[in-house]
């Protein structure tokens, strides 16, 4: 479903280069994880994946079932079904978050060629999928995560989530900052979405996301590269005996 | 001294002009006006009070040309139920006004009311020749002195409904002075609503003289015509405990010239002002404020956003003054701008001057573009440049719209505002 080959990244304005050849295919109803050390290109790849500016694309290509990604602007990665949960979701004062969802889920259907989902279904399935999170009505009115801590803000990902429906979900360290209930709730929503046709690309510095949500495939990123990739096992691995034996063994 | 000579001449060919309404109840005041006019003279560039915006257009004899726009939007306040009086090219129209009677207040027109007992000898000048000190406002009193109409409001309780003054601008070179008078009674209450263009040069200015424990509500829209000016003034002075609330929204327009001159003159009254203008090349908008607390306990807040791209230029000169003795003095001040290119211009004189020890003022002015890492955060869900950059460009505005009490009308002012940046995409 996901198709990244070769994928390198520089900063736009510095001479720096980031990505460094990313080779990571996720296939449909699959979830993959990606660990890795502090500032080894895992965000990048996110941002650089769903089109935010500032970096410049040097070679390789990145697919989304048969459509190039990277030549698309991001509301149109959007619409084709792709989907980030930040690792630092951004706060936006003025815009109300019902306002967000709604003009986000009638956007991506008016892209695909859908009927807009009306007033009162849109606030029905808002309601009963914020409350599976835990997320009150009040929440919902305040603007866009202005005011929320760090695990709403993170919750209210997911919900952005469960609301598009998006064919492949990344996740960018949504378990940081959560408590061990919020956890829960964060990966019951994502179980929930787990289907035959959906690809999930989970970024995460910790195992017990993943005893909630069990990957399929364990990726090992480090210095702008994928360097090792395996079953679950492998984030056991990380956690027990941190990085530096797998790094050590690939160098 | 040419420059003196210069200002002596634009002046006296402006009054050269003009010819004095015949003699009411309102000549002695326009006499003084005129003799305030002739002593400050007109406004001109080298003026400290005009360095951001040029008056010219403002001070020569004839109004440059503006065509009237066909509006195809549907009648601002269409959907509250109000008592409209309308001016076209700021003449009086009967057939399209309302019956001006109301309970709790009478309405006349100033070219009709010609009582020698009128109430509004005590307001019609008094405020514009109070409001001349420390900063000359010659437009103002040229207003005074020649004025051709307008409304005059003494409202005496609670009308069961807002009055509505429609200025509807048909020709090309219209050229309008109207001056209006409001009169609130101790515990009075009113809704003023105002729109429309007016004319192709407009000056008005609304003196709002507010007693003890009244409130005044303010709601006004410049219309949508794209080449004409306005020099518009408001002066209001409030009495104790009472409430002075004023939203001015501009879309388009050569020149505007919005001046608000407040004094706080009873113990805890309070004055907000705010405005929403939206410009798109040739457009130059100033909001100039001054606001004197000279009682104890007030509270004054001046809220200005503007939105300006393609060559769009906005000013915001704002004072407050606190007076020796306006103890527990709250003053906010924020004017933002957003510029939506690199062509646009933002420039802000704020200013305090403050003469009491125990009073909290604050005042911030910004300018800025579109915070990027919002737009991406929009756009990564499926909404569109466009869209997003809409979204926030509403959320913007929407400190200063939100100064309006009435959620409908702030609802359809932001519905207009959203209106005028779709026809603007690209
Ligand atoms: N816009 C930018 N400007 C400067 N440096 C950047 C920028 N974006 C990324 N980098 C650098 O690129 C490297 C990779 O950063 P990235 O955020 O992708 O790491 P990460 O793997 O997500 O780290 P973490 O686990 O801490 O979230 C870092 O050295 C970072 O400082
Ligand atoms: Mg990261």
């Amino acid at each position: 479903m996901l198709s990244i080959k070769n994928l390198q990244v520089k900063l736009e304005d510095e001479d720096k280069q980031i990505l460094k050849g990313v080779d990571l295919e996720v296939e449909a109803g699959k979830v993959h994880a990606i660990m890795g050390p502090n500032g080894s290109g895992k965000s990048t790849l996110s941002y650089v994946l769903s089109g935010k500016g500032g970096y410049e694309v040097t070679g390789g290509s990145a697919t989304l079932g048969d459509i190039d990604l990277l030549d698309m602007e991001p509301e149109e990665r959007a619409a084709a079904g792709l989907f980030l949960a930040f690792q630092y979701p951004v706060e936006i004062p003025g815009v109300g978050n019902m306002t967000f969802l709604r003009t986000a889920v009638n956007a991506q259907r008016k892209a695909r060629g859908e009927e807009e989902m009306s007033a009162a279904e849109f606030l029905k399935v808002v309601r009963a999928k914020a409350k599976d999170l835990k997320i009150d009505a009040e929440m919902l009115k305040r603007p866009v995560n202005m005011g929320f801590s760090g695990g709403e803000k993170k919750r209210n990902e997911i919900l952005q989530m469960a609301m598009l429906e998006p064919k492949m979900c990344i996740l960018d360290e949504t378990d940081s900052g959560l408590d061990v209930d919020a956890m829960k709730l964060v990966a019951e929503g994502v179980n929930a979405l787990r289907t035959e046709g959906r690809g999930f690309l989970v970024i995460t510095h910790y195992q017990r996301l993943l005893d909630h949500i069990k990957p399929d495939v364990v990726h090992i990123m480090a210095n702008g590269r994928i360097v090792k990739t395996g079953g679950p096992e492998l984030a056991l691995e990380v956690e027990n005996n941190g990085y530096a034996d797998i790094l050590a063994e690939v160098a | 001294m040419a420059d003196a000579a210069l200002k002596t001449d634009t002046t006296e060919a402006m009054i050269a002009s003009l010819s004095m309404p015949t003699a009411t109840w309102a000549q002695p005041a326009r006499e003084d006006a005129l003799t305030r006019l002739r002593s400050m003279g007109l406004p001109e560039r080298r003026d400290e009070y005009w360095k951001f915006t040029r008056p010219d257009t403002l001070t020569q004899v004839a109004a440059p040309k503006a065509t009237a726009l066909a509006d195809d939007d549907a009648p601002m306040f269409d959907g509250v139920d109000r008592l409209r009086i309308v001016f076209v090219d700021g003449v009086f129209d009967a057939e399209a006004s309302d019956d001006l009677r109301l309970e709790g207040i009478t309405i006349e027109r100033l070219a009709a009311a010609d009582s020698d007992l009128h109430w509004a000898k005590g307001v019609y000048g008094v405020l514009e020749a109070n409001g001349q000190t420390p900063v000359a406002r010659p437009l103002a009193a040229l207003n005074t002195a020649f004025a051709t109409d307008g409304v005059l409001i003494h409202v005496t309780g609670k009308p069961s409904k807002p009055v509505n003054v429609i200025y509807i601008h048909k020709s090309d070179t219209s050229d309008v002075i109207l001056h209006s008078c409001i009169k609130m009674d101790a515990g009075a209450e009113m809704t003023l609503l105002e729109n429309g263009a007016a004319a192709a040069r407009f000056n008005h200015v609304l003196e709002v003289e507010i007693a003890d424990g009244a409130s005044f509500h303010h709601i006004r829209s410049q219309g949508r015509d794209h080449e004409r000016r306005a020099a518009t003034h408001i002066f209001t002075r409030l009495g104790a405990e009472s409430a002075f609330r004023s939203f001015t929204m501009t879309m388009n327009g050569q020149l505007t010239r919005n001046d608000c001159v407040i004094e706080l003159t009873g113990d805890d009254a309070i004055a907000h002002v705010a405005g929403a203008c939206v410009g798109d090349g040739d457009f130059h908008h100033d909001d100039t404020i001054f606001i004197t607390h000279d009682a104890v306990n007030c509270n004054s807040r001046q809220v200005f956003k503007k939105v300006l791209r393609n060559g769009a230029v906005g000013v915001f000169q704002g004072k407050i003054l606190v007076k020796a003795g306006a103890q527990k003095t709250d003053g906010y001040q924020i004017s933002q701008s957003l510029l939506l290119d690199g062509d646009s211009q933002f420039l802000a004189k704020p200013e305090l001057e403050i003469y009491a020890d125990d009073v909290a003022c604050s005042h911030g002015s910004t300018s800025g573009a579109i915070d990027e890492d919002a737009l991406f955060y929009l756009r990564s869900r499926g909404v569109s440049e466009v869209e997003a950059t809409n979204l926030l460009t509403l959320a913007f505005l929407a400190e200063a719209v939100d100064e309006i009490a009435h959620e409908d009308l702030r609802e359809d002012m932001t519905a207009r505002l959203g209106a005028w940046l779709t026809r603007r995409r690209g």
